[in-house]
């Protein structure tokens, strides 16, 4: 007993980190899948895209970095299959330089092994990345083909047939942003979304997701919070379309370690009170 | 060229010369700076104006003093976004005040940063800062340095810093994002006495948890006031605060309205309500 | 004068943008766009300022005879090579202007293979860190930090199917005591709240610190006293 006090007492640092790695590797190692029942919040938003007209044309911004591409990857990925599953045009830019790597990744992982009958120009387009944060979208909102000149392959922009229509943002029907910081979500709220009135749906990281509720339901047309909110989108696309039941789990999947990983912070949350208890009594 | 001359050479359609969309936010602005002017100039002629104790930036001095003792280094980081956040500027306002304390009690300070034109102003700032207390001899260019914009390679280099160098006080004051933990975390492990400040409100909760002291919001933006005890800088603060009294009072009167409207089911009040509300509306 | 053209810089282009945003005429309001191009341009031009500091300054320390020499050399082989990988765009038509993602690229290699893995190693910390600081600081200590270890618990387990499962029992008369119910309504409400909250107070903090900047009163960005 007193050896399990000094433990308490006295835990290092060590063994907690090594917990949660044990916490984390034996559940991804094993595939512990989650099944998850869609939030509202996240229900939301696979609704509204369910609602949208045929052809529609939606923005699919990569605002984020490959620090949280566990998180992002299977929101960014379950957004493009629900999109060109329901023939949306698909327009994909970056406000970020590192999310250009990731909407390349997206083109390669999923819409050329998934979509392969999707033509480039026609149905989806690279946009690419363009500097300029909420300047960008400022100006995007007055004058798109000034900013985008050409995609990401050099081509001018005005022989691209699906860019024929679009002048400024307000051309869109839809502006998805996959982001985990600034410029992000609440930039395409402010300098988009309210001043154009162009729904907009966020898939964010967990830490983000806090800020981004009070625009819910209002300026946000719902919300992807997370490994967790990745995974109830999933769940709701799959119920729709078991197409991707195959292809289309990896958050789910991810959040086997997640759900674990989570119940040891708790148990160490536990452990911390009773050390503390613990000592306070001894005093 | 165009962007200059576009009013010249442009047809003439109706412009609206004023935005009377926003004249709500045009007269609340007024009403803001009439208050910061008020008492900016009210400080100036001599009146006393306090403001309460900040314990994160009491803490400032003692921090200092003990990484003199310790013969260890003061860690500065100015957060991690560039000099068009104001946050980064108050956080280099804060730099001043530290470099001061540093050069008197001939403490090291170490400031790494992640953007270019941050370092340029935080090494005036540090050399005007040991100018400022006659210690010139103690200020070297490469206090402040610069190591890499990407984030988490700037995160990785500090977290080397701090187990390398182990100082003895660490501050950290700007914006930060995910970087937040991983600083304070470092940082405890190594036990220093760690003060944060940040208007980042994602990240506060990190600092929160694991650091001594932390100025949470607007507290980061009066620290400059607070350290320099500049009359007409507190009194901007003291004006600051009337904002909050309209912003309190906006708030409890709009509650009540509302409250009334869903009590009383009439449409008077409620047509009051709908008024109030867009005294506060933005309609871009 | 080193302060005062700078001052007056601030002074007018800050009233500038304040109005600016009254104006509805042009050129008013494209500014903003086109001065934050403005800035990301000066940001580049700025890099070779930071880049010439760290080369200097890692330079120094190994000419110095640093311990951790051998890191400093590996500081400036990654700098400069990836930085001649990425202006010639080895593995590919040398100078050829096109996309840094194109396949075969050595910049595209090292992207993926060293620098993408490198970042989200470093995130990946903070799991850990996230758990170290969890159980130090989630102690119920007094009033005010039960109350706070009680929301962290709903909100862990809110995240979690456990705590869907945990309370599901529960008939709909009691559905207040669910966890995904409290879960949503503690993010919903006392946490809204209080980002609000919190961030009225900094929207202040910045028209005030803003004023203070534009007027003057506040230097020290500049290097110089507080006027």
């Amino acid at each position: 007993m007193n050896i399990l006090k000094n433990l308490l007492f006295h835990l290092d640092r060590r063994i907690i980190y090594l917990a949660v790695a044990l916490a984390v590797t034996i559940p991804l190692m094993l595939h512990f899948a989650v099944p998850l029942k869609p939030s509202p919040i996240v229900q939301s938003l696979f609704d509204a895209i369910e609602a949208l007209p045929p052809e529609s044309k939606v923005i699919l911004s990569f605002d984020y970095g490959p620090s949280t591409l566990p998180e992002n990857d299977p929101m960014a990925f379950a957004f493009a299959r629900h999109l060109l599953t329901r023939n949306h045009k698909i327009y994909m830019m970056a406000l970020w330089a590192t999310g250009a790597r990731n909407l390349d990744h997206t083109i390669e992982q999923v819409i050329e092994k998934e979509f392969p009958e999707k033509v480039h120009g026609v149905d989806y387009v690279k946009l690419g990345y363009k500097a300029g944060d909420e300047g960008l979208i400022n100006t995007l909102f007055r004058d798109f083909k000034g900013m985008y000149t050409t995609d990401g392959h050099g081509t001018n922009i005005n022989d691209i047939p699906m860019m024929k229509e679009i002048t400024t943002l307000e051309d869109f029907d839809m502006i998805l942003n996959v982001g985990s910081g600034r410029p992000g979500t609440k930039e395409w709220i402010q300098y988009a979304g309210d001043r154009g009135n162009i729904p907009i749906g966020g898939a964010v990281t967990a830490v983000e997701a806090l800020l981004l509720y009070p625009y819910y339901p209002r300026q946000l047309k719902g919300l992807l919070g997370g490994l967790q909110g990745a995974a109830e989108y999933e769940t709701a696309l799959i119920s729709k379309y078991p197409q991707f039941g195959k292809t289309g789990r990896q958050a789910q999947v991810y959040m086997g370690p997640q759900a674990v990983a989570h119940c040891v912070i708790l148990l160490l949350v536990i452990l911390g009170n009773v050390s503390y208890f613990l000592g306070r009594r001894r005093k | 060229m165009s962007f200059f001359l576009s009013p010249l050479i442009l047809n003439t359609p109706d412009y609206q010369y004023f935005a009377l969309d926003k004249i709500n936010l045009f007269v609340i602005l007024i009403l803001l700076v009439t208050a910061i002017l008020f008492f900016i100039l009210q400080a100036r002629q001599g009146k006393r104006l306090s403001i309460r104790k900040i314990a994160g930036l009491e803490a400032v001095e003692e921090a200092v003093g003990r990484a003199t003792e310790m013969g260890k280094s003061v860690l500065f980081v100015p957060g991690s976004r560039d000099l068009d956040d104001l946050q980064t500027i108050a956080g280099l306002s804060i730099l001043g005040s530290v470099a001061k304390m540093t050069a008197q009690y001939e403490a090291r300070l170490d400031v790494p940063v992640n953007r270019s034109l941050v370092m340029a102003a935080g090494q005036e700032t540090v050399k005007e800062a040991y100018l400022a207390v006659g210690r010139p001899d103690l200020y070297k260019p490469e206090i402040v340095h610069y190591i890499t914009d990407e984030q988490f390679g700037y995160v990785a280099a500090l977290e080397g810093i701090m187990v390398r160098e182990r100082p003895a006080a660490c501050f950290y004051m700007g914006a930060f994002l995910a970087e937040s933990l991983i600083l304070a975390e470092t940082g405890n492990s190594i036990g220093a006495i760690q003060i944060a400040g940040t208007a980042m409100p994602v990240q506060l909760p990190f600092f929160v948890a694991a650091c001594d002291y932390t100025l949470i919001g607007e507290e980061l933006f009066a620290a400059a006031a607070y350290l320099s005890q500049d009359r007409r800088m507190i009194g901007s603060l003291k004006g600051q605060d009337v904002g909050k009294v309209v912003a309190m009072s906006a708030i409890v009167i709009g509650s009540l309205l509302a409250t009334l409207v869903v009590l009383s089911g009439s449409s008077f009040i409620d047509s009051l309500f709908q008024a109030f509300i867009r005294l506060f509306a933005l309609n871009y | 004068m080193k302060k005062r053209i700078p001052l007056i810089i601030i002074f007018c282009v800050g009233t500038l943008f304040v109005l600016a945003i009254f104006l509805p005429f042009p050129p008013f309001p494209a500014m903003e766009g086109e001065v934050s191009v403005w800035f990301d341009i000066l940001k580049g031009f700025a890099f070779v300022l930071g880049g010439g500091n760290l080369i200097r300054v890692t330079a120094d320390k190994i000419r110095k005879g640093h311990p951790d020499r051998f890191y400093l050399w590996v500081t400036l082989v990654g700098f400069f090579g990836m930085l001649g990988v990425g202006l010639f765009q080895l593995g590919g038509p040398i100078a050829s202007g096109g996309d840094f993602t194109t396949e075969g690229l050595w910049f595209r290699r090292i992207y993926d293979g060293i620098f993408a893995p490198c970042m989200a190693a470093i995130f990946s910390t903070l799991a850990f860190f996230v758990s170290s600081a969890a159980y130090r600081a989630f102690r119920a200590k007094n009033r005010e930090a039960t109350v706070l270890l009680i929301a962290a618990f709903v909100i862990l387990l809110g995240r979690t199917p456990l705590g869907n499962s945990l309370t599901a029992w529960l008939p709909d008369s009691l559905s207040f005591l669910k966890i995904p119910w409290l879960f949503e309504k503690i993010l919903m409400y006392p946490n809204t709240a209080g980002q609000r909250a919190i961030l009225i107070g900094i929207a202040l903090g910045i028209v005030s610190n803003s004023l203070r900047l534009i007027l003057g009163v506040e230097r020290s960005y500049l290097g110089g006293e507080h006027s």
